[in-house]
């Protein structure tokens, strides 16, 4: 029953990440994109630590965090590239 | 005009701490868990690189004085040093021992010199990594 239960929601995350791929190819503006790459990797958090609780082991645990962090980064780095066209200045 | 970032430098100030010190969990972690050198390395770098990219290279050269080809130069010659050292004592190239002893406030710690090896790599991981990044950064302004 646990077990059905996880699978379903694996697959609506499944579906949940189709939906943002299609935003990531069809997206009018580059922003667009950008905000469905972070909510891809947002997805994909979940969809660790569910698979996590399915598989009965806690080996996985650092690769949210790490998931986290460079989805931050990267999207940090895409904004100010969006915003200003370089994304690490040399002098303030 | 001078673009406002207040949000963007408030929350590196608070972030990067939490990626060094998961960086640093990450390296200690490698010899039970998952973990080690080359990912605590990569995390280090990414917490240099959300640094980098809040403020300017100038600010955080002044305040992070690191050379970071001298850095990855350093680790080489610490994971060689490391191989060397075994061979020194009669062993094998690299080869590697391990003892229990009782440091105080800390109980009884297992002390391996595979860390020294690891300390190694990190520090060369750290090095070639920033030094690509930075280095391909800097001709476009």
């Amino acid at each position: 029953m646990f077990d059905t239960l996880m699978i379903l929601s694996l697959t609506i995350l499944t579906v949940a990440i189709l939906l943002n791929l299609f935003r990531l190819v069809r997206g009018p503006s580059n922003a667009d994109r950008v905000q469905a790459l972070d909510a891809i990797g947002i997805n994909l958090i979940s969809g660790i630590a569910i698979f996590s609780v399915f598989l009965h082991t806690h080996a996985f645990f650092e690769l949210i965090l790490l998931i986290g962090i460079l989805s931050f980064i990267g999207t940090i780095a895409f904004a100010r590239f969006i915003e200003r066209g370089y994304a690490i200045e040399r002098k303030r | 005009m001078k673009p406002n970032d207040v949000i963007l430098h408030t929350v590196t100030k608070l972030a990067s701490v939490i990626i060094f010190a998961f960086s640093i969990h990450l390296f200690m972690a490698g010899h039970h868990q998952p973990g080690g050198g080359f990912i605590g390395g990569l995390t280090t770098t990414a917490g240099i690189i959300l640094l980098f990219l809040a403020f300017d290279i100038e600010t955080i050269r002044k305040n992070l004085p690191i050379d970071y080809k001298m850095l990855a130069a350093l680790g080489v010659l610490i994971s060689v040093l490391t191989g060397v050292g075994g061979l020194v004592l009669g062993e094998a190239f690299l080869e590697q021992m391990f003892d229990y002893i009782d440091v105080p406030l800390f109980g009884n710690v297992e002390l391996a010199t595979a860390v020294l090896f690891d300390i190694g790599v990190a520090f060369a991981v750290i090095g070639t990594s920033v030094s690509i990044i930075l280095s391909i950064s800097e001709d476009d302004l």
